[in-house]
């Protein structure tokens, strides 16, 4: 069986999503190929062809591939799939969009957000914000599957695969793209980041929010998330918020500043390597999954946090 | 002779050039949101016996968008269905406290997977013809995040997923979506399916008087068998089991101990 992988990323950078998803296309099959779809993705193709592993990369170029349009990714990789017996594709917004669209066309169940791949057919996905993890065989012979990236190591580099261009498709004739307003960070990503400092309720402005959660992030070099607590106040920018209903993050360090650990949360986060929560509430349940806990008022705990880090750098 | 056949009504074909908008909004009955879901020790799945069940609360939001719209004039009829045992009723209902006009309850007590949800969801919409779906964008019980997708791909449609903001531009819909990095903002030729994320509104609370209202309106109990019956799945779950449980660590007496331990003893730093 053959595998298709399909690339994360904006048109200018791979984004290490791809590389986990393919080590989860591993444990289907070892003919793994990658299709990169977008506008001006010859740079990208030449990254995707370095991936340890890949045994081809494909590109489809085309304006509404470059941004992203479901109906246009879905109806250029639909013909593919007669030579893959899989599709995967990272669990980004982005490709939760058009993955299940591309498996109603092929009349196939979706699995969405695995975790794991027990074998070719039997995977592990949770469910209910991560309170329970499913067991899911599939007796389609063509699966469409998302891949949470977080839960597969990154495959590495070394690999020198052929890229050859493939039919771009129809496009997305009834959709027409009106505009991009992208947050420009100089920050690392958040699903992608060592380190992760995020923000709730407590800072109780956007003000106090910038004032305190960045600087901490920018000393660290950590990306900055927020509760949905902090979102929904307008604390912090939606695409901040970690969670069952926003990102899902993994890093080998979470730092919750202010964050009193709703069950939605702590679905967006558990799976970290270390979390370090303050809170001046001593009963507030992150304390109970944090491996450290530092129980006191954020306002003066992250300045002599800050302190305490200038020390051990100097 | 009835009121209406003394106005004059369009015909047939000039009835599809200046449709009148309709709103077809699919709701999930769930595990209510604030409830933690318990893994039955036998494995078999989620215990949702004596658990309180509500709407899925991103079905919510569309029900309120879709409302909304009717409320400013751009769409006639918010029509909500539901496919599950007869207790969805009770969803459709709040559905239509809010303000809904009319349900459709397609009675079953399978467990479709999306891709049966998305089929019998197409037939439902041959059969009412509507402008636009508004659905949420998952169910939080499966997660799946599938049914809004794979319904606008069955349906042929033009699809806008994770919307922060939605209006109607003639025959077309202006969506705004929430994807990785920030926004993008897309327009549709309708009908077409959006599919509605967290912040696209805050739902309203229904009223006493429209509960009681909500009461008169018209639920239509249909079984899968009028619109075409279950397909079959392709899906089995095996196993339902309960994730590794995370341990409380120990409690730091100062940034500096913090900042010591995680640099000696957790190594991240």
């Amino acid at each position: 069986m053959a595998v298709l992988v399909y690339a994360d990323h904006d048109n200018s950078a791979l984004k290490d999503n791809t590389h986990k998803a393919v080590t989860a296309a591993k444990g289907l099959s070892d003919d793994v190929d990658v299709l990169v779809a977008g506008a001006n993705v010859d740079a990208v193709a030449a990254q995707a062809a370095k991936i340890e592993g890949v045994r081809k990369v494909l590109t489809a170029q085309s304006d509404a591939l470059g941004h992203g349009l479901a109906e246009a990714i879905s109806a250029a990789i639909v013909p593919l799939m007669a030579n893959y017996d899989a599709l995967l594709v990272p669990a980004t917004s982005a490709g939760k969009n058009f993955a299940p669209r591309v498996a109603a066309l092929l009349d196939v169940a979706p699995i969405s957000e695995i975790t794991q791949v027990v074998d070719a057919n039997t995977f592990v996905r949770p469910i209910y914000a991560g309170n329970a993890l499913e067991t899911v065989v599939s007796s389609d012979a063509k699966k469409v599957i998302t891949v949470r990236p977080t839960a597969f190591k990154a495959a590495g580099d070394g690999g020198s695969a052929a890229i050859e261009a493939v039919d771009p498709g129809p496009g997305a004739p009834k959709t027409r793209f009106v505009s991009d307003e992208l947050v420009k960070s100089d920050r690392p990503e958040l699903g992608a980041a060592k380190i992760v400092v995020s923000g709730g309720r407590a800072m109780g402005s956007a003000e106090e929010f910038q004032r305190v959660i960045e600087p901490l992030a920018d000393k660290l070099g950590a990306a900055v998330g927020a509760s949905r607590a902090a979102v929904d106040a307008g604390y912090a920018p939606n695409d901040y918020q970690v969670g069952q209903t926003g990102k899902v993050v993994a890093p080998q360090l979470y730092v919750a500043v202010g964050i009193s650990g709703a069950i939605q949360h702590l679905a967006g986060m558990k799976d970290s390597k270390v979390i370090v929560a303050i809170n001046k509430d001593a009963d507030a349940p992150i304390f109970q999954v944090a491996d450290y806990g530092l129980v006191a008022d954020y306002k003066s705990a992250v300045p002599e946090l800050m302190a305490a880090l200038d020390q051990v750098k100097a | 002779m009835p009121a209406q056949d003394a106005m004059p009504r369009p015909l047939n074909d000039s009835f599809r050039q200046t449709p009148t908008m309709k709103i077809l909004v699919p709701v999930k009955r769930v595990l209510d949101y604030n409830v933690k879901a318990r893994v039955k020790p036998d494995q078999s799945g989620v215990d949702l016996s004596n658990v309180k069940m509500a709407m899925n609360p991103f079905c919510e939001i569309a029900v309120e968008e879709a409302v909304r719209l009717k409320e400013k004039g751009a769409a006639e009829e918010v029509i909500v269905v539901s496919i599950g045992p007869t207790q969805a009723q009770e969803t459709i209902r709040t559905a239509l406290a809010m303000g809904g006009d009319r349900g459709v309850l397609i009675q079953t007590d399978a467990d479709p997977e999306p891709l049966e949800v998305a089929k019998l969801l197409k037939a439902v919409a041959d059969a009412e013809q509507p402008s636009l779906i508004v659905m949420g964008k998952q169910a939080i019980d499966g997660d799946n995040n599938a049914v809004g997708q794979m319904l606008s791909a069955l349906l042929g449609w033009p699809q806008a997923t994770f919307a922060s903001k939605v209006e109607i531009a003639g025959q077309a819909v202006r969506v705004t979506r929430e994807v990785d990095g920030g926004l993008q903002t897309l327009e549709l030729d309708l009908p077409a399916v959006v599919t509605a994320d967290l912040r696209l509104n805050e739902p309203r609370y229904a009223s006493l008087p429209n509960i009681m209202k909500a009461k008169k309106k018209t639920i239509d109990i249909k079984s899968v068998d009028d619109f075409g019956g279950l397909p079959s799945g392709h899906l089995k779950v095996t196993k339902v089991t309960e994730p590794p449980k995370r341990v409380a660590g120990v409690k730091v007496e100062s940034a500096a101990e913090l900042v010591s331990k995680l640099k000696t003893e957790a190594g991240v730093l």
